[in-house]
C-alpha cells in the first residue's frame, strides 16, 4: 500500500479552478519531486494536503487513513508536516524552542503541571531539551540552540525548519521549494541535509522546486503541474526529457 | 556557586520575584519609621492592584500578541463579583483571613469565565480590530454593571436592572448592589502585604506559564500563527487560554481594589477605557513581553504623578514629557545607539578594573 494516495483532486476559488483531477500515490521512502511553472499551483497542493484548504473534489489517503477535508493540525497528527516556500519559523523563540514547539504533542503536560512546576514538568521538559537537541545536532544547529531564530542565516534558517518539522514525527514530510534563495554551494549541502533526512529518519519526502539541479540530482519520481493540471509524471530523467515539460517550461 | 548553575532566564525571574519582596521590606522599614506620607501609604494597595494589572495584560499584549483594550472590564467584573460575595458572607465569614482569599478565587473565576466568554467571539480578529471590540466589550461590560440592582431576603437573590423598588425585597432585605451606586460596605480587607503576595502569585503564575510547554506555544502562535498549526498546536485553545488566564488576574486585580474602598462603583475613571489605556501604557512602557518591565513602570508611573505633585499645573505636562522621552529612549533606533554606547562605556571600565 502507497504511503500518500491522492485521487482526483481538485479545488475552485470561485471561478478559478486552481488544481483539477489531481492524482499522486508515493510509496514509503521514496523522494518525490512536485515541479511546475509559477502559478501552476503547486504550493496550493501542499496547502490542500496539509488542510490549509479543503478540497472541493477527490480525495486524500495517508498511510491507509482518509485524512481528505481534516483540519491542519489533525493532518500533523496523522503525520504530514511542511515546511514553507517563504520561511515561517517562531523568529523571536529560540532555536531550541522552535523544535520544542515541534515536541509540543508528542511531550505533553497540562498548563496546570507547567504552572506548579510538578515533578513531571522536570522530566518531560528534560526529555524535550535531549531530543531536541538530538535534532538540532542532525542538522548541525545544536552550537546555535540559544540564539534567537530570526538571527540565524538563511540556509540555517531553512534548516531549523525541516529540523522543527521533524519533531512532530511525521510519516511524510513535505518540503516547500527549500531551495529558494540559496547559492549553489548552500544548495549542495541542502541536497545532501534531504538524503540524510530520508536515510536516516526512513522518511518520505515530497518537496516542490524549481531548482532544476537539485530536482534531477535527488527526486527519485516526478509529477509535473501546469495551469493546474498534471502534465507529465514518472522517472526522474523520462520527465525532465519529455518534450511537453521542456515547452511548458521554455515556452515554444 | 549556586547562582551560575542556573540558567539565564531563571536568575532573570529570580530576580524579579526578589525586587517586589526587597520593595515590601523597604516599604515596611518606612512605614514602621512613619516617614510615609498618608497620601502614600493610601497608594499602596493602588499600587499593587496597577501591578498585577500590567503583569496580567502583559501576558495578553505581549506573550500572545493580541492587543486589548478591555482590561478594566475584567477587573470590574472581578471587583463586583468579589465585592459581592464578600458584602454576602460577611455575617457568616467573620474571619478576614479566610474571607478574603475566598473573594479572591470567586473574583478571578467570574473574570476568568468573562475572559472566555468574551474571548471566544473576539480572539478571531486581528490587530487594530480585535482592539476595538475589546474595548466595546470592556465598555459594555462596565455599563451593565452600572445598571445591575441585586437585593437578597429571607427567600433568596433578587435582579432587576430598573431600580430598587421593583427587586421586591422583603422588608428585613437589603440591597447589595444599587445600580450606579454601586456596593457599599465592602469589608476593607485589603492590605499592602495581600497586595504584595498577590503580585507575587501573579508572577508566579505568569513567569511559569511563560517558560513551559504552554507559553512556548502561545508564543510560537504569536509569531507565526500558520506554522504554530501546521506543527499541530491548537490556536484557539492557546489564544483563548492566554486571554482567559489574563482576565482572570485582572480579575484577582480587582477583587484587591474593591476591598480597599467603602464605596466601589463603576465609573469611566476606575473601569472604563482610561483605565485600560493606562494599563496598556505600562505594559508597552515597561516593555511588551517584558514582566519585570510591566512591574517596574507601573510602579514608577503610578507614583510619578504624586511624586511631582508640587509641580502642580506642569504635573501632566510633565508626566507626558517623561513618558515621550521614555518611549524614545528605549524604542528608537537612534535611543537604542545611544543604550548600546551606554553598555560598552561600563563594560570598558568593568575591564579595566578587572
Amino acid at each position: 500500500m502507497a504511503l500518500l494516495e491522492v485521487k482526483n483532486l481538485g479545488i475552485s476559488f470561485g471561478g478559478l479552478r486552481a488544481v483539477d483531477d489531481f492524482s499522486l500515490t508515493i510509496e514509503q521512502g521514496e523522494l518525490y519531486g512536485l515541479i511546475g511553472p509559477n502559478g501552476a499551483g503547486k504550493t496550493t497542493i501542499f496547502n490542500l494536503l496539509t488542510g490549509v484548504y479543503k478540497p472541493t473534489d477527490g480525495y486524500i489517503m495517508l498511510d491507509g487513513e482518509n485524512i481528505t477535508g481534516k483540519k491542519t493540525i489533525e493532518i500533523n497528527r496523522h503525520g504530514i508536516a511542511r515546511t514553507f516556500q517563504n520561511i515561517r519559523l517562531f523568529s523571536e523563540l529560540t532555536v531550541l524552542d522552535n523544535v520544542k514547539v515541534g515536541l509540543h504533542n508528542h511531550h505533553p503536560y497540562s498548563t496546570l503541571t507547567g504552572i506548579l512546576r510538578l515533578p513531571k514538568y522536570y522530566k518531560v521538559e528534560k526529555e524535550m531539551n535531549e531530543r531536541a537537541m538530538e535534532l538540532l545536532k542532525v542538522f548541525d544547529l545544536d552550537q546555535e540552540a540559544d540564539y534567537k531564530a530570526s538571527n540565524l542565516p538563511y540556509g540555517k534558517q531553512r534548516k531549523l525548519e525541516i529540523a522543527r518539522a521533524l519533531a512532530t514525527d511525521p510519516k511524510l514530510l513535505l518540503l516547500d521549494e527549500p531551495a529558494a534563495g540559496m547559492n549553489p554551494n548552500e544548495t549542495q549541502e541542502l541536497m545532501k541535509t534531504i538524503r540524510f533526512v530520508r536515510d536516516e529518519f526512513h522518511m518520505t519526502i515530497l518537496l516542490i522546486e524549481h531548482d532544476m539541479k537539485l530536482v534531477s540530482g535527488i527526486c527519485e519520481r516526478l509529477t509535473v503541474l501546469n495551469f493546474g493540471q498534471i502534465l507529465a509524471e514518472g522517472e526522474t530523467t523520462e520527465v525532465l526529457n519529455d518534450p511537453k515539460v521542456i515547452a511548458a517550461y521554455l515556452g515554444e | 556557586m549556586k547562582m551560575r548553575n542556573l540558567s539565564k532566564t531563571t536568575r532573570s525571574n529570580l530576580i524579579t520575584y526578589g525586587m517586589v519582596i526587597a520593595a515590601y521590606i523597604i516599604v515596611e522599614i518606612f512605614l514602621r519609621a512613619d516617614m510615609v506620607s498618608s497620601l502614600m501609604e493610601g497608594l499602596l494597595v493602588p499600587l499593587c492592584v496597577y501591578v498585577i494589572l500590567a503583569v496580567s495584560l502583559n501576558l495578553t499584549v505581549g506573550i500572545s500578541g493580541e492587543l486589548s483594550l478591555g482590561h478594566a472590564g475584567f477587573m470590574c467584573v472581578g471587583a463586583f463579583a468579589g465585592a459581592t460575595f464578600s458584602k454576602c458572607v460577611e455575617e457568616v465569614i467573620t474571619s478576614s483571613l479566610l474571607r478574603f482569599p475566598l473573594a479572591i478565587l470567586v473574583g478571578t473565576a467570574a473574570a476568568a469565565l468573562f475572559g472566555i466568554l468574551v474571548g471566544i467571539p473576539v480572539l478571531r480578529l486581528k490587530g487594530d480590530y480585535l482592539a476595538i471590540v475589546t474595548l466595546a466589550f470592556g465598555e459594555i461590560i462596565k455599563n451593565v454593571v452600572n445598571v445591575i440592582y441585586l437585593g437578597r431576603d429571607s427567600r433568596g437573590f433578587h435582579i432587576s436592572i430598573k431600580d430598587t423598588v421593583s427587586l421586591g425585597l422583603e422588608d428585613d432585605g437589603e440591597v447589595i448592589i444599587k445600580g450606579a451606586q454601586g456596593i457599599t460596605g465592602t469589608p476593607n480587607d485589603s492590605t499592602f502585604l495581600i497586595g504584595i503576595i498577590l503580585i507575587l502569585i501573579t508572577l508566579f503564575i505568569v513567569i511559569n506559564l511563560i517558560n513551559s510547554r504552554t507559553g512556548r506555544a502561545i508564543m510560537a502562535i504569536r509569531d507565526n500563527r500558520i506554522a504554530a498549526e501546521s506543527i499541530g498546536v491548537n490556536v484557539t485553545r492557546y489564544k483563548l487560554l492566554a486571554f482567559a488566564v489574563s482576565a482572570a488576574l485582572a480579575g484577582t486585580a480587582g477583587v484587591l481594589y474593591a476591598h480597599n474602598l467603602s464605596t466601589l462603583t463603576a465609573l469611566p475613571k476606575n473601569f472604563g477605557y482610561n483605565m485600560s489605556i493606562t494599563i496598556l501604557v505600562f505594559v508597552v512602557l515597561g516593555g511588551i513581553g517584558n514582566i519585570r518591565g510591566s512591574v517596574i513602570a507601573a510602579v514608577v508611573l503610578t507614583l510619578l504623578p504624586e511624586l511631582l505633585r508640587s509641580l502642580n499645573d506642569y504635573r501632566m505636562l510633565i508626566y507626558a514629557v517623561i513618558l515621550i522621552a521614555t518611549m524614545i529612549f528605549t524604542s528608537s533606533q537612534g535611543g537604542q545607539e545611544i543604550q548600546e554606547r551606554i553598555k560598552l562605556f561600563f563594560k570598558r571600565r568593568k575591564t579595566k578594573e578587572a
